[in-house]
């Protein structure tokens, strides 16, 4: 189908002239998936079908205790200094965004009226601005109105550099006003297309103002609400213990009927991931576990137990293997691995294309992740609109053989091929993760059969992730030829993670390698069209400009993509709940109950 | 006993323990990693957010004005704040604290309960059965590490016969005996695990201390006496015999703190053990700094009780 036929056809919903419905039947008759057809209309301006939840109880309270279980607990509870999901996690219980992202990728209204649409006069038709009602008689743990004047707020304190609040990077480039009591208005520098950053999700949590505003700035640690949080969510600040324990209870002024069911609720932390599945699953102590790092084969055998079911929730993590552009043994200017230099070997196109082929996806998704790591040939495989249908995941030692010697890489007395004194040789590095350890050993074994010899690197993972400049073992260094790790965008909107490959973003010295591009691979074209997708108002074309920009560098074999990774949870069978791979466990934790 | 003799000791402890903080201080900073690893692979965290916190927290400067400003602070009774919770370091470890004492304590006190007597009877009758029995299963004790021995019984008591919780909590919602109840239920396997594997090199000491004693010639006299058996075993063999199971028992502190650290994280123990892990795991420099500092003062401390204890089972050898 025609990208052109495509608008019409959207066009011709939006005047009424065809159903809602019949629109999404013709999108599936062409290969689209349901979500995905109403999320074209959805950004199209056309009101988002809200989905009724299959919520049963018909009273607030009464559910008793709600026991979840994370393996790293939850260190501290102000959602702008949150510095990992465990965090956003554990403040998620009591504060709440404007928005949340459901598991599909769809944004539902929490702290606001209704949605932004351009019906409903929420979007401009520039996509300069966007404008939120918020919910009327939302109060305040405390009892004071939750108003427009905490929205903003929450805008100034985030900007303010001496706060350093980690969630400054969705607060970029924009202005906040109030409007009414509960009206905000979003203005932003540029037309923005994914307009729904700021105030949702994880890093949209709002704070009130207060309690907070004699504490921004460089007075932001002193607040005491630091570590009581005075929220609007379902479940009241009762007791914190950094890494040990978050715990609430019920909110009977809740602002959703009948809701939150539990009167309490109890997020333990520490220990480790197996037997965390082990407490849900096998003997159901808890009733949720949070991010089970655990390989599937065990989670098989816990759900024996049958007090649980392990839930998967797809989100866009890929482990993929990254290829150097550049030379990461020869040093120019105190750096190796420097764009002034290009590496000897995988700067063939053959070769890369051979590796490509050497990486067996299908049996590392079999032996190693099971249902836990799907395999990919997309670096950018979700939300589905972005998943481009125009790569392959071929495992082919013969193929490769045969693009080597083409390419003139003939095998030598060591059975390593080489040409022109440059042998085939490559360090391939990771972190220590027995999954990372078997997919290296899977990948060295094609490569040998094929004449590649790979040497294998593991580095503790917390100095392969760190920001260590003075460490040359770090990710970012890339001071190997190949290297293999998980990343992905942490919202359903590729925009921020795509920057990976822009030229712009080189990781290097300069900028004590804290930019995104690891495999220093560089593209014109890309970045061209990273530019233009920036401001590309039209969701249809902006969709296929990221299919493109997934393209260019898996084509390219800047990377090659491996397994991508869904969120894995465990939870007792009789809990109703449901996280998202877009945004915190707890994003509909208004919503969670148990059969009695 | 004098007052002159604990100042004494006190002053001595000062430079140790300097000592051990300027070590640990150098260790923690030359070793790699940072607190603010995990915004690095977090796409929408810019960078300049992560340099910023970095500055803020003074991690850009030189390893010895970190250690001058941390030792200054220190002195003036402010142990800084943790860089993961933001939180005071003395607040965190003291919300942590009680929970290890009373786990260490009661395991210190299992094992000396069931040590003393396995320890004296297997003594008095030398390589009979009971000793023989008693032999075997300290060699099994002390040979199994705590990590083994706190998850084999988890999967005895938790999954096969479904007894006992294995995640330990702190917020029991019961009041009176229901409350005591839960908080007995929940400890029987950590304290357990720790109390055996204490108990198990004890016995062997008990044992070896008491068979040494009892052939004494003293030992001999009081019983010609005429004194009961029992009397002479507890009045004249275990008090005497007991001088150098004190000294183990004191300097053992540090080995049972570092299997408390062990248990604390198979049964997730909000301890200070569990705690020390965790800021480990991220580079959280303050707390673990904090963390070890009281570890060190527990151990001098114990070294001390133990001082004071010898004065009290043999008055010859009370210091002055």
């Amino acid at each position: 189908m025609q990208e052109k036929e495509l608008q019409g056809l959207i066009d011709r919903v939006v005047d009424g002239k065809l159903s809602r419905r019949s629109f999404v039947r013709r999108m599936v008759a062409v290969g689209l998936t349901a979500p995905m057809a109403t999320q074209l209309l959805a950004l199209s301006g056309v009101a988002m079908a809200q989905t009724v939840g299959d919520y049963k109880p018909t009273k607030r309270g009464g559910g008793g205790a709600l026991k979840v279980l994370w393996w790293q607990g939850a260190t501290l509870l102000n959602p702008h200094f949150a510095t990992g999901t465990k965090d956003q996690d554990g403040c998620r219980i009591f504060y709440e965004p404007l928005g949340s992202w459901d598991a599909d990728g769809n944004l539902v209204p929490i702290l606001a009226a209704e949605v932004p649409t351009r019906e409903n006069g929420g979007l401009s038709a520039d996509g300069k601005s966007v404008t939120w009602k918020l919910k009327q008689n939302v109060k305040w743990h405390d009892g004071k109105p939750f108003t427009a004047d905490d929205v903003v707020f929450n805008y100034q304190y985030v900007t303010d550099p001496a706060t350093a609040a980690i969630t400054a990077g969705s607060y970029k480039d924009m202005k906040v006003e109030k409007v009414d009591t509960h009206t905000v208005k979003i203005t932003f520098v540029n037309p923005k297309p994914f307009w729904a950053d700021p105030f949702v999700g994880v890093n949209g949590m709002i704070i009130p103002k207060h309690l907070f505003e004699n504490f921004s700035g460089a007075k932001s640690r002193e607040a005491p609400t630091n570590l009581k949080p005075v929220g609007t969510g379902p479940y009241k600040f009762k007791d914190f213990k950094p890494g040990d324990l978050v715990a609430g209870e019920i909110n009977m002024d809740y602002h959703m009927a009948n809701r939150p069911h539990f009167d309490s609720i109890e997020m333990k932390g520490g220990g480790d991931a197996v037997s965390a599945a082990r407490a849900v699953l096998q003997t159901g102590e808890y009733d949720w576990a949070w991010n089970m790092q655990v390989e599937d084969e065990v989670l098989v055998r816990l759900e024996a137990g049958g007090k649980g079911k392990v839930r998967i929730y797809p989100g866009g993590s890929v482990e993929h293997i990254q290829l150097n552009s550049t030379d990461p043994y020869t040093e120019v200017d105190g750096e190796r691995s420097s764009i002034k230099t290009k590496h000897p070997s995988l700067s063939d196109k053959a070769v890369r294309d051979a590796l490509a082929l050497l990486v067996d996806r299908d049996s590392i998704e079999k032996h190693i992740y099971g249902r836990t790591g799907i395999a990919t040939s997309n670096y950018l495989n979700n939300p589905a609109r972005f998943a481009s249908k125009n790569t392959v995941k071929e495992f082919n030692i013969d193929k490769a053989i045969a693009l080597l010697d083409a390419a003139g890489w003939k095998p030598g007395p060591d059975g390593i091929r080489q040409k022109d004194g440059k042998k085939l040789k490559y360090l391939y590095q990771t972190s220590i993760n027995q999954p990372r350890q078997k997919t290296q050993a899977i990948v060295k074994q094609a490569c040998q059969k094929a004449g590649i010899d790979i040497e294998i690197k593991s580095v503790v993972a917390s100095v392969y992730f760190s920001s260590d400049e003075a460490n040359p073992d770090t990710y970012p260094h890339f001071y190997a030829d190949l290297q293999m790790y998980t990343t992905g965008p942490s919202q359903p909107d590729p925009g921020v993670w795509m920057q990976s490959f822009l030229s712009s973003e080189v990781c290097a010295k300069a900028n004590r390698w804290q930019s995104r591009n690891i495999t220093r691979w560089r593209n014109k074209e890309y970045d061209d069209i990273y530019a233009e997708a920036e401001t590309e108002l039209n969701p249809v074309k902006r969709a296929a400009m990221y299919i493109q920009l997934n393209d260019l560098p898996v084509k390219d074999r800047a990377v090659i993509p491996i397994v991508y990774r869904p969120q894995v949870r465990a939870g007792s069978l009789k809990l109703h709940a449901s996280a998202s791979g877009w945004d915190s466990d707890f994003f509909e934790l208004h919503n969670w109950y148990k059969d009695a | 006993m004098s007052r002159d003799y604990l100042f004494r000791r006190i002053l001595i402890a000062i430079p140790s323990l300097l000592g051990i903080s300027l070590v640990l201080f150098t260790v923690l900073a030359l070793a790699p990693g940072d607190p603010f690893g995990e915004l690095v692979t977090n796409p929408n965290v810019p960078a300049e957010i992560r340099l910023a916190l970095r500055a803020k927290f003074g991690l850009d400067d030189p390893v010895w004005i970190r250690y001058v400003r941390w030792l200054n602070a220190m002195l003036q009774g402010d142990w800084g704040f943790s860089f993961t919770s933001r939180m005071d370091v003395d607040t965190l470890i003291m919300q942590r604290l009680p929970t290890t004492v009373a786990v260490i304590g009661a395991a210190q006190i299992l094992a000396i309960v069931v040590a003393i007597p396995v320890g004296v009877l297997a003594a008095t009758r030398p390589y009979s059965l009971f000793d023989q029995i008693a032999n075997t299963l300290a060699f099994v004790g002390f040979s199994l590490p705590t990590f083994f021995t706190g998850l084999l019984l988890i999967l005895v008591f938790s999954i096969q016969l479904d007894w006992l919780p294995f995640v330990y909590r702190t917020d029991i919602r019961a009041s009176g005996w229901q409350w005591w109840w839960e908080h007995i239920r929940q400890s029987i396997m950590p304290v357990t695990v720790l109390g055996l594997f204490q108990g198990a090199s004890l016995v062997r000491y008990v044992r070896s201390s008491v068979l040494d004693v009892i052939k004494l010639d003293y030992v001999t006299t009081a019983r010609s006496k005429g004194i009961g058996e029992p009397k002479v075993v507890t009045r004249h063999v275990v008090r005497n015999a007991l001088i150098p199971v004190v000294t183990l028992v004191a300097l053992q502190m540090p080995v049972v703190f570092g299997g408390a650290i062990v248990t604390e994280q198979i049964f997730r123990i909000p301890g200070i053990g569990s705690l020390l892990i965790s800021s480990i795991l991220a580079n959280d420099t303050p707390v673990v700094m904090g963390v070890t500092f009281v570890f060190a003062c527990l151990v001098v401390l114990f070294n001390l009780i133990a001082d004071i204890l010898y004065g009290w089972l043999d008055p010859r050898i009370t210091f002055r």
